[in-house]
């Protein structure tokens, strides 16, 4: 096939003539993993819903809102930060954008380490994998692997931030490059909205 | 420039807003954890908190809004195409939890 079939509409022409949806394919091939991932997440989500729903002695260990309502405070805030980076990189401003960047990240570590020591506390109060003592033995792994998944994202994105920060810095990346991992850290703050209500306040002790 | 690079070049007046919505919903949500309702009343109410915060966040964090509306719909059908179809294991599981008449 010649290029003048691609670029004068050949018969192939509509399937190769620029990117979906107007979109870069750095861009929608991020849009693409979030979408992919949602379903991770959901499939995790409804799968402990489940068993939650099916268990007649589910444990509602949590005492205590304040750890997880800071939590919530950090990686919302860590959204409106990530967006200020993107948006001095996108007027130029690179150490703005750098800066910024680094907060966000530094926001996740936080996030991170708050996480840690919930799970330390929860460990000390005898909880595993398969056995805690309120109830059921399911609630340790559904808790685990659902929070574990999401710190697990929360960890990644850390560690991206802080290499494409300094990539950006270097040059190496534009700010379109920090633009599409502002895609995956709004996400990582999306499911987490979901992870609060499911797995933590519906699990408060009253 | 795209659409959604317009939309980033402009202030922050329209991102605080969003985040102070979605910061107010994620409060609304712990308010609902301790109100005294059934806990399907409760799962309701918090799900639909948290589709308005995580629709906002999608649209004005992420500027899907912005983008070109083939990508939001494409976005959008997909993704609750995939969530409505992970739901068909329910009646399973309230058979486990109530049992099912012709089983006793």
């Amino acid at each position: 096939m010649s290029h003048a079939d691609l670029t004068m509409g050949g018969p192939t022409a509509g399937l190769t003539a620029g990117p979906a949806f107007s979109v870069p394919a750095k861009k929608m091939a991020m849009w693409l993993f979030i979408i992919a991932d949602t379903a991770t997440f959901a499939a995790c989500l409804v799968a402990y819903g489940f068993i939650r729903n099916a268990t007649p002695n589910w444990p509602r260990p949590f005492h205590n809102i304040t750890n997880v309502a800071l939590m919530t405070l950090i990686l919302v805030t860590s959204s409106l930060t990530m967006l200020l980076g993107i948006k001095a990189a996108k007027a130029g401003d690179k150490s703005g954008a750098l800066r910024w960047t680094f907060i966000t990240a530094a926001a996740g570590i936080i996030f991170a380490l708050l996480h840690i020591r919930e799970w330390m506390a929860l460990i000390g109060e005898g909880m595993t994998l398969f056995q805690n003592p309120w109830g059921t033995g399911l609630f340790g792994s559904a808790f685990f692997s659902i929070t574990g998944l999401h710190l697990t994202h929360v960890t990644a994105g850390v560690i991206a931030l802080i290499v494409v920060g300094i990539r950006y810095q270097r040059g190496r990346y534009k700010a379109d490059d920090l633009e599409i991992l502002g895609l995956y850290w709004h996400f990582v703050d999306i499911v987490w909205m979901f992870v609060v209500p499911l797995v933590y306040l519906l699990n408060l002790t009253h | 420039m795209t659409t959604a690079e317009e939309h980033k070049s402009g202030g922050i007046g329209k991102d605080l807003v969003v985040y102070f919505c979605i910061l107010a919903l994620a409060g609304f949500q712990f308010v609902i954890a301790y109100q005294n309702i059934d806990a399907s009343q409760m799962l309701v109410r918090m799900m639909i908190v948290a589709i308005v915060e995580a629709g906002l966040a999608l649209l004005f964090f992420m500027h899907l809004w912005a983008e070109n509306r083939g990508l939001l719909w494409f976005v959008v059908v997909f993704t609750v195409f995939v969530l409505l179809a992970m739901q068909y294991g329910w009646t399973d599981s309230f058979r486990l939890s109530g049992g099912v008449p012709w089983a006793k």
